[in-house]
């Protein structure tokens, strides 16, 4: 398998010397073409940072991100993002949000092809029958759904999922992994998700990386998954392998998240101003 | 949907909601409930400017100025009738000066047609000449005739029309001029940085500043023939004057509303790599429409506020005109007759926000958004 995207010693700061903090340090990653990779931190570890810089959205300060050897400058079609928010615009429809997106990135087609794109990835995501209604009127498990169908339908050579499902109720969440899971069967295409969730990572991925807590977070060593697919949450539920790649990771995340705090410098301490009210009196009645 | 919801969602898009309950009740749904809603959003405002009404009607009386007491409800609501019915006598005056124009005019083409004939037929050439002559002078009368107009003076209504084409004119110009500014403000903080001080040094300037300035310019620019001209000065000077007072409010909304767009909505136009100016018309227009539109809504209701103190200062027709006249004046009728105007004016400023509000409504997608 090739590589589709390849990190090397990326690092990203915000601020200027001594104000600035690092979130990202010395980061790197290969993802080969056609693998579900998982990429597991903490809220707050800089992973919506990390797949910023992959989209493109953010530039690294130091080190390479580069896309089939063509380094990233900006953001583009080729790799689909799908939002935390899902970034849907509220004054379109779902149709037109999607369709937005393919009149943009397909502008040579005629519009009776957009349009027979748009809804086989609306039906893709099972939303042919909410097409025509507004974000607003969709609860929050639709929108993904069309963040996801907008996503695919640009044709991207990547997709990248930012913690997708992580405002979503338990049940949503379940069902919309499982759809995830069956969309990605279909055509294999390159996915990294960004998830605070390991069993959604196990059930998904070839790969899991844990991002050790940030600041200055850096990837883990990597897991692999070697679960048969397709994986059926409940069966997982009692696989051994699955309890095993589970319980490790999750030591592994707890450990880092331990060693960084005890590693971490020690809080700047608040100063409270000494402030006491110059007219206060107790007084006896 | 059902017929209920629709009525519902047809008088909230109206900026209507006060007969909300009102639709309900006509459903008897959960009828006291409804009942005590029509008390409080129908009935208290009702029973209140009653109670105004009554202590305006109660106090009028002790008011003595030179040109009498001050008029009561029923007095102003008497004159009001009568501007009314004195319009509808100068519509009549019209007519009847058209109807009898056309008679006129009819009777000399019809002569003028008897001459040509008789001409015809006439037995010398001298005759000919001269009741040719004759002719040609009454076809000529009939040509002039297709141009007159009537000219009575302005009704009470005329004027109220007036003053309306006259706002919009205005507010047009001003929204011209204060939406792409204030797009191009949002989107760069130089430009931004630039304007900024303009905008605080002109906003609060009065329009009566403005006006001698406009009265001036105008005056000076616009030199075409009036026979062709489009507009008539004192027209174009109203319009103008609104247009500089009212396009700071659209202007200042429109600019917070294109910098204050949702991050995530700029990065979907960058994924999607649209242009600058798809990126404007797909992304930032949409999402900035609600602020542009609370803009709006401001700049035409100072619009109609400053016009009323353009048209009265420069004598311009209009309300404002109507009003200066009647204060000129000075008859008994004179505080019946401004005081009509004060409530003419306060309706349709109120209707006029209503209208605004409907399309503020029509545009806003926030409230959908959960």
């Amino acid at each position: 398998m090739t590589n589709i995207l390849e990190l090397k010693g990326v690092s990203k700061g915000y601020g200027e010397n001594q104000h600035r903090s690092e979130v990202l340090h010395d980061v790197n990653l290969t993802i080969r073409d056609g693998e579900f990779i998982a990429i597991v931190g903490f809220s707050g570890s800089g992973k919506t940072t990390l797949i910023s810089l992959l989209a493109g959205l953010l530039l690294s300060d130091t080190g390479s991100v580069t896309m089939r050897g063509n380094t990233i400058t900006g953001p583009g079609p080729e790799r689909g993002v799908v939002f935390q928010n899902y970034s849907l615009l509220p004054w379109l429809t779902a149709f037109q949000n999607v369709k937005l997106a393919v009149d943009s990135v397909f502008p040579l087609w005629s519009s009776a092809q957009r349009k027979e794109h748009v809804e086989k990835y609306m039906n893709m995501v099972s939303l042919g029958h909410a097409m025509h209604k507004r974000p607003g009127e969709l609860s929050g498990g639709m929108r993904q759904r069309v963040s996801v169908a907008r996503a695919l339908a640009m044709s991207p050579q990547i997709l990248l999922l930012d913690e997708p499902l992580s405002a979503l109720d338990a049940l949503t969440r379940g069902t919309l992994q499982s759809e995830i899971a069956r969309i990605w069967e279909q055509d294999k295409k390159t996915v990294v998700l960004i998830t605070n969730d390991v069993d959604e990572a196990i059930l998904l991925a070839d790969r899991i990386i844990p991002l050790r807590p940030g600041p200055r977070a850096t990837l883990g060593p990597e897991f692999a998954v070697n679960l048969a697919r397709p994986r059926d949450r409940k069966e997982l539920n009692h696989n051994e392998e699955f309890k095993r790649i589970r319980n490790t990771v999750t030591k592994y995340l707890l450990d880092a998240a331990a060693t960084q705090k005890s590693a971490a410098p020690v809080a700047r301490e608040i100063r409270l101003p000494d402030v006491k009210p110059i007219d206060l009196r107790l007084t006896t009645a | 949907m059902s017929a209920k919801q629709t009525l519902v969602k047809a008088i909230n898009a109206a900026g209507l909601p006060a007969f909300e309950p009102v639709v309900k009740l006509a459903f008897m749904d959960e009828p006291r409930v409804q009942m005590r809603k029509i008390g409080l959003y129908i009935g208290v405002p009702i029973l209140a400017f009653g109670l105004f009404l009554a202590l305006w009607g109660a106090v009028a009386k002790s008011v003595v100025t030179k040109y009498g007491t001050l008029p009561t409800p029923g007095e102003v609501w008497h004159e009001a009738s009568n501007l009314y019915t004195a319009h509808n006598l100068a519509r009549e005056e019209e007519r009847k000066y058209y109807v009898e124009l056309a008679e006129k005019t009819a009777k000399q083409k019809t002569e003028a047609s008897e001459l040509r004939v008789k001409a015809a037929t006439a037995a010398t050439p001298e005759e000919k000449t001269a009741i040719e002559k004759r002719a040609a002078r009454l076809e000529g009368l009939v040509e002039k005739a297709a141009l007159k107009k009537y000219s009575g003076s302005p009704t009470y209504l005329d004027q109220i029309f007036t003053s309306l084409k006259t706002v919009f004119t205005g507010f047009l110009i001003a929204s011209a001029i204060a939406v792409p500014l204030g797009i191009v403000c949002g989107l760069s903080k130089t430009f931004m940085a630039a304007v900024t001080p303009m905008i605080q040094i002109f906003k609060p300037v009065s329009p009566l500043a403005w006006l001698p300035i406009v009265m001036i310019i105008v005056g000076a620019m616009y030199t075409t023939d009036p026979s062709v001209a489009w507009f008539e000065k004192s027209f174009l000077t109203s319009a103008i004057t609104v247009a500089l007072c009212s396009l700071w409010p659209t202007l200042i909304n429109t600019a917070l509303g294109v910098s204050s767009i949702d991050k995530d909505f700029l990065n979907v136009a960058r994924v999607l790599k649209l242009g600058w100016f798809e990126k404007v018309w797909r992304i930032v227009i949409p999402a900035s429409l609600p602020l542009i539109f609370t803009g709006l809504r401001l700049s035409l209701s100072v619009g109609w506020m400053v016009l009323i103190a353009a048209e009265m200062l420069a004598q311009n027709p209009g309300l404002g005109k109507f009003v200066w006249d009647m204060f000129q004046n000075g008859s008994s009728q004179t505080l019946s007759q401004i005081m009509v105007a004060v409530f003419t004016i306060g309706i349709i400023g109120f209707m006029l926000d209503r209208i605004m509000i409907v399309f503020q409504k029509a545009v806003s997608f926030e409230a959908v958004v959960a």
